[in-house]
């Protein structure tokens, strides 16, 4: 049994830490979210290290790597609270590309968005929480008509990968967000630094990903896959609102002792530490199932998303608590992890869904998973 | 990142398989699967201990008993992870050798480390083929989670000691036949600088062990009073006054019992809502109310698994178990009782009901409300556990201890 990274993937995510360090320090997430728009030249550097191009093929421009490795990477991304779309981007878009697209959809877009010349997003959502019966964007005779909000990254996405329904069922489509008959208006959002959009098509022109009416399946396939990597994620959040608390826990004094002496604070941040360990270890049972295409990936990618998603919402609300008043204050980095843990706990369907999908998927096949 | 063997570790686990498939005690089956989770078969019912003696006596035998000890004192020699494919194999079977844990997993390896050679060869080959079963007598009235702050008084008198005291809720005491023993040698020293540890003949003059009814109504713990108890200085483990250091060993044993695994309970609880009837009718499983609660004891259950794999995988490279490991009794003890509570409430009025024939889960759940409380206390209670979560992983200063370079003698006792 080998349940951990590789020494080469741990490499490689010591690689990302460095990178995010030096290039994406909370400043420049400061920045994003007070307002200083998208960071291209971060994005930019983050393509020149290869970030984007990990799993996608050689041939199409990217490291050709695997899952394992965006794992690694993606959990960096988390810790640092990149202010960037690689979500949307890489985990949804180019994935549904590299796995539903024709080969000449492959050529046109996955060089691109592994250079990060094109960003890519995901558009499902219209307003409300996501049904399969109840999404009104239409495909028909190549063009594209409806409303879809919130889309994250939309904003500055090129392409959108678009559910829509097509006849009486759902197909999934791409739409050049440059066309005519797109209309795109900025979100305001709990958490600035990813952007979101409200999206309008009208009549826009789109092209058909993957098979007609197959649009629910392939893209429950992209949120499982997107889901195991978003864990990442949140655990890499979930870890650094923990150091967080553990660092300010050491250095503030009340009634003449470190706080951290406190067996009231001590205890909230073991408490932090258990719910992060836990989401780890989960979201590795997800890294294996992706890495491997086990049939137990809905599984696995939802127990990954749930465990992650408790974890980091935990340790973000209870980094503030630790912090006291100071917390609460504009100046201090808790509230971009507050933020950012409530926004990823929202992307990709919200937490019912998730457990939703857990328990029917559990109690469906009854497999024993207990510890 | 995969789930798969080493071909050394499949080589055996088919021989492991392939021994339990010939000789395990089949007929017992139904008792094993069907016993509370989390919970042992009870020490007192004297067929079940025959039974976990014979079969620890046949895995003794065939050199499947105490896997890690030297072969020389009943073991097998085998490596940490030798030792996890076999607890894999061994399955609800390891039931059975619950009642040797404190003296195979804790006592044996102390003896182990500090006794005399002689001792060794003594007393250690009956304790791995189950012939003699241990105590650890730590624990006092007055002395739980601050086991340095114990009473229990040995003077000695020429080759002899004479001990006088008591210990409290000493599993498994009054069917030990052996046990060990720490007591205070000098109290006009720093509480944890006068403390001295022996092995005990358990039908020693001078002992009386007294079973405690518990609140769940057993009685696997115990009383044990020391009445001018002598015992020779060569029962002795270390020197005398560093008996502390030897209790870490004991205590760093319970550690390295990873692996092994604690229930949650979300399994029963699983098998259990597809099978009852939800508030609304249909299957429990299916009731949306409650999804998010079977969702998150999911992730607990799964996730203490996944743990204890990234554990054996650290092991498995030469690292040692760790305080990390302090989160599977904490996660495993709070989320068995919460499931239990969840699931009687289910059952209704019949919730109640702890006869198994007419509890609507076979009384599972109402054996683990009584007993888990205990599972939150024994063996380092929720709270210490935070404490050495928050100490020695998270790096955060100790509790205030105004005792620490106080004489035991000079300790306030009252308010």
């Amino acid at each position: 049994m080998q349940f951990d990274f590789s020494e080469q993937q741990q490499e490689f995510r010591q690689e990302a830490r460095r990178f995010l360090a030096a290039e994406c320090p909370p400043e420049r997430v400061r920045k994003a979210i007070e307002g200083g728009g998208f960071d291209r030249a971060l994005w930019q550097g983050v393509a020149e290290m290869g970030f984007l191009g990990i799993a996608i093929p050689e041939e199409h421009g990217g490291l050709g790597l695997g899952y394992l490795e965006l794992c690694a990477v993606a959990e960096e991304f988390g810790r640092a609270l990149a202010p960037l779309p690689i979500l949307s981007s890489i985990y949804l878009a180019a994935e549904a590309i590299k796995s539903f697209g024709t080969a000449e959809q492959q050529v046109a877009w996955l060089p691109r968005l592994a250079a990060g010349a094109t960003i890519g997003c995901l558009a499902a959502a219209e307003g409300e929480r996501l049904s399969e019966r109840h999404l009104r964007t239409a495909f028909a005779n190549g063009r594209l008509d409806g409303t879809k909000a919130p889309v994250l990254d939309g904003d500055i996405a090129d392409i959108a990968i678009v559910l829509a329904k097509e006849g009486d069922a759902l197909s999934l489509v791409r739409v050049d967000l440059a066309a005519d008959g797109v209309t795109r208006t900025p979100l305001d959002t709990l958490d600035p630094s990813r952007g979101q959009a409200e999206i309008v098509f009208a009549g826009a022109p789109a092209e058909r990903l993957g098979e007609r009416g197959e649009g629910w399946a392939m893209f429950q396939t992209l949120l499982d896959r997107a889901a195991v990597l978003t864990a990442f994620e949140q655990i890499g959040g979930a870890d650094r609102a923990l150091e967080m608390g553990r660092d300010y826990a050491l250095e503030r004094m009340a009634f003449g002792r470190q706080i951290g002496s406190f067996q009231a604070i001590k205890h909230m941040l073991a408490d932090m530490y258990v719910s992060a360990t836990l989401a780890r270890s989960n979201a590795y049972y997800g890294a294996w199932a992706l890495s491997t295409g086990a049939s137990e990936l809905p599984q696995a990618a939802a127990t990954a998303r749930v465990s992650a998603t408790n974890a980091f919402r935990h340790c973000a609300k209870n980094n503030i608590q630790v912090h006291g008043g100071m917390g609460f204050t504009w100046q201090m980095d808790c509230h971009f992890f507050y933020r950012r843990a409530n926004q990823l706990a929202l992307a990709l369907g919200g937490p019912p869904d998730w457990e939703e999908k857990l328990v029917s998927r559990l109690s469906a096949v009854n497999m024993p998973i207990a510890a | 990142m995969n789930f798969d063997d080493t071909p050394e570790e499949a080589a055996f686990r088919a021989e492991a398989r392939a021994w339990i498939e010939a000789n395990a005690p089949s007929h017992l089956l139904p008792i094993l699967s069907g016993s509370g989770f989390g919970t042992s078969a009870e020490a007192g019912e004297i067929d079940m201990l025959a039974e976990a003696k014979a079969w620890q006596k046949k895995k003794c035998d065939a050199g499947w008993a105490c896997l890690h000890w030297p072969q020389e004192y009943g073991g097998r020699g085998a490596t940490p992870m030798q030792r996890v494919v076999w607890n894999q194999e061994e399955g609800v079977y390891a039931q059975l050798s619950f009642t040797f844990i404190i003296g195979q997993g804790m006592c044996g390896p102390t003896v182990m480390a500090w006794g005399s050679e002689e001792d060794k060869q003594r007393l250690l080959p009956p304790l791995a083929a189950g012939e003699d079963i241990w105590c650890q007598m730590f624990s006092e009235p007055a002395a739980g989670s601050d086991l340095a702050g114990l009473r229990t008084r040995a003077v000695k008198d020429g080759d002899e000691w004479i001990v006088n005291g008591s210990k409290i809720w000493t599993s498994g005491a009054h069917i030990s036949q052996y046990g060990i023993l720490l007591t205070r040698t000098d109290p006009s020293v720093a509480k944890h600088k006068g403390l001295t540890m022996f092995w005990v003949d358990m039908r020693s003059p001078g002992i009386e062990v007294r079973p405690i009814l518990q609140a769940h109504g057993q009685s696997g713990f115990n009383e044990v009073f020391f009445t001018d108890l002598r015992i020779p200085d060569s029962q002795r483990l270390g020197e005398v006054g560093n008996g502390w250091n030897v209790s870490l060993t004991t205590l760093m044993n319970e550690r390295l019992s990873i692996g092994s695994g604690m229930s949650t309970g979300f399994e029963p609880l699983l098998d259990y809502a597809i099978r009852a009837p939800g508030p609304s009718g249909g299957r429990l499983v299916d009731d949306p109310s409650i999804r998010s609660k079977l969702a998150d004891w999911a992730t607990k259950a799964s996730g203490l698994k996944y743990t204890g794999m990234r554990a054996l995988t650290a092991l498995s490279k030469g690292e040692q178990p760790g305080p990390e490991n302090s989160i599977g009794k904490l996660v495993a003890g709070t989320t068995m009782q919460d499931i239990a509570m969840f699931a009687i409430d289910q059952q209704g009025e019949a919730g109640v009901l702890t006869d198994p024939q007419r509890a609507a889960a076979a009384a599972r759940f109402q054996q683990v409300l009584m007993r888990s409380p205990a599972t939150r206390i024994e063996g380092g209670t929720d709270e210490i556990l935070r404490n050495i979560i928050a100490e020695r992983v998270l790096g955060l200063p100790g509790d205030v201890r105004v005792d620490k370079n106080v004489a035991f003698d000079k300790i306030p006792t009252r308010a």
